[in-house]
């Protein structure tokens, strides 16, 4: 198993550590030609703006929005949720996303949240993240924080978070991709 | 960044540099939506405090602008904006993550467009990290004397082989090879102000420079964005400037 990291700018070397605890493999993608051969791909948080004039620029986002729309598991945090949720990025999720929803740098923040499926919360860490105000038919909402905004996930092949699991030590949402979406693709 | 004057104005028009005027940067933030750093001078807590007041996103506390103070930086720990400073070693690196920076960059030298202080500051910061991280631990506590940095950040280095915080490079990037030459030395981002605006193609410039940060060993592709961008800065070459009109030794200690 292979497992992409979107590497053109953002949180990367992180979710690299991450899937190497899980003995994981991990290769970067920079350009078209990464794509292929991979059974997943994580988008990191990082500037949603500045990733996604770099995938237009790479010519990443359509192949990558087709390979989405066809069932390709990918897993995004932070900006990842919000290119997966824009329409007119990669469009992955049916869901109306709110970026920068919490406020600026300064309001960045920890939360701990229960999670659908995790016996034990999760601490999310927010930095200036976004939130989904609303999602469609078929979404899966995974956690809300304490003000009832939605910032975990899933639809069918996309599992994404507002927060930023790949800064915690913990790896729960790491494997829950690799074991329920790549796993089952 | 949001400054009235990149850092090659401030060199040539001289007189005291301070903090930008907080409408400016205001009306930036409201252009935006990416985050919006501002600069304080080295020292100066109030101008910090007023630039956190207005909710910018970070603050570089940069030796571009004229010191406040000459002995004592800003104490970040006590804010809740994270800050960025300049470092030329791992001493004075160590100092500033001390003193609560969230990151570094090199300092290199501002508004010259030459980019042999920032490879200098690059090389020695990572030269110094591969030294402590060879090190025997019952001989930290020296080298954290001889840096003059904390004994702990000393050991978190030697125990990580790398800094516990990210590390741009800055003063002197001008051409998306310099991005690159940087990236590959292991820089974890790139500041540009003057190697921009100072260009004959600002735009392009940008978006060139942006391509070869992403892509920093892809050599074709930086060949490819390189083409047809016009003049580059003029710039100085640094070893032309006088130690009076160096920017770097700022804030030092």
């Amino acid at each position: 198993m292979i497992i992409g990291i979107l590497a053109l700018q953002g949180a990367v070397s992180e979710h690299q550590i991450a899937l190497e605890k899980l003995a994981v493999a991990s290769k970067l993608v920079l350009k078209t030609t990464d794509l292929q051969g991979l059974d997943g791909l994580i988008i990191p948080g990082g500037e949603s703006t500045a990733i996604k004039k770099l995938m237009v620029r790479e010519n990443l986002l359509e192949p990558l929005k087709q390979m989405v729309a066809q069932g390709f598991p990918v897993f995004g945090t932070c900006a990842g949720l919000v290119l997966l949720s824009q329409t007119d990025s990669l469009n992955g999720l049916n869901g109306e996303v709110v970026r920068n929803g919490f406020g600026r740098q300064k309001d960045s923040f920890e939360e701990s949240l229960t999670v659908t499926g995790f016996d034990t919360p999760f601490m999310g860490i927010f930095i200036r993240a976004p939130y989904l105000s609303s999602v469609e038919d078929g979404v899966q909402v995974l956690a809300k924080t304490d003000d009832n905004r939605i910032v975990a996930a899933s639809k069918q092949n996309v599992l994404v978070t507002a927060f930023h699991p790949e800064l915690t030590a913990d790896t729960r949402f790491h494997e829950l991709f690799i074991h329920d979406f790549v796993g089952q693709k | 960044m949001a400054l009235e004057r990149v850092p090659s104005d401030i060199r040539a028009q001289g007189g005291v540099a301070r903090m930008s005027d907080p409408a400016m940067i205001e009306e930036i933030m409201a252009a935006v939506t990416i985050p919006v750093m501002a600069k304080s001078r080295i020292g100066h807590f109030a101008e910090a405090r007023i630039l956190e007041s207005i909710g910018v996103d970070y603050i570089d506390e940069s030796e571009v602008l004229t010191p406040a103070d000459d002995n004592y930086h800003v104490d970040k720990t006590q804010f809740e904006v994270p800050f960025v400073c300049g470092c030329r070693d791992l001493g004075e690196a160590l100092r500033r993550i001390g003193e609560g920076a969230s990151m570094l960059r090199t300092k290199g030298e501002p508004g010259t467009g030459d980019i042999i202080e920032a490879v200098r500051h690059m090389q020695k910061v990572n030269q110094q990290i591969r030294q402590i991280s060879n090190e025997k631990p019952e001989n930290l506590m020296a080298i954290a004397r001889d840096l003059r940095a904390p004994y702990e950040l000393v050991k978190e280095v030697h125990d990580k082989k790398k800094l516990p915080v990210v590390n741009f490079a800055a003063g002197g990037v001008s051409t998306p090879a310099d991005a690159s030459l940087m990236m590959n030395l292991g820089a974890d981002g790139i500041f540009v102000g003057s190697g921009i605006f100072k260009s004959e193609n600002p735009e392009k410039f940008a978006k060139a420079i942006v391509a070869a940060t992403a892509h920093p060993t892809d050599y074709h592709l930086i060949a490819e964005v390189s083409k047809n961008l016009g003049n580059p800065m003029k710039g100085i070459d640094v070893a032309t400037l006088s130690d009076q009109e160096k920017m770097a030794p700022r804030g030092m200690e």
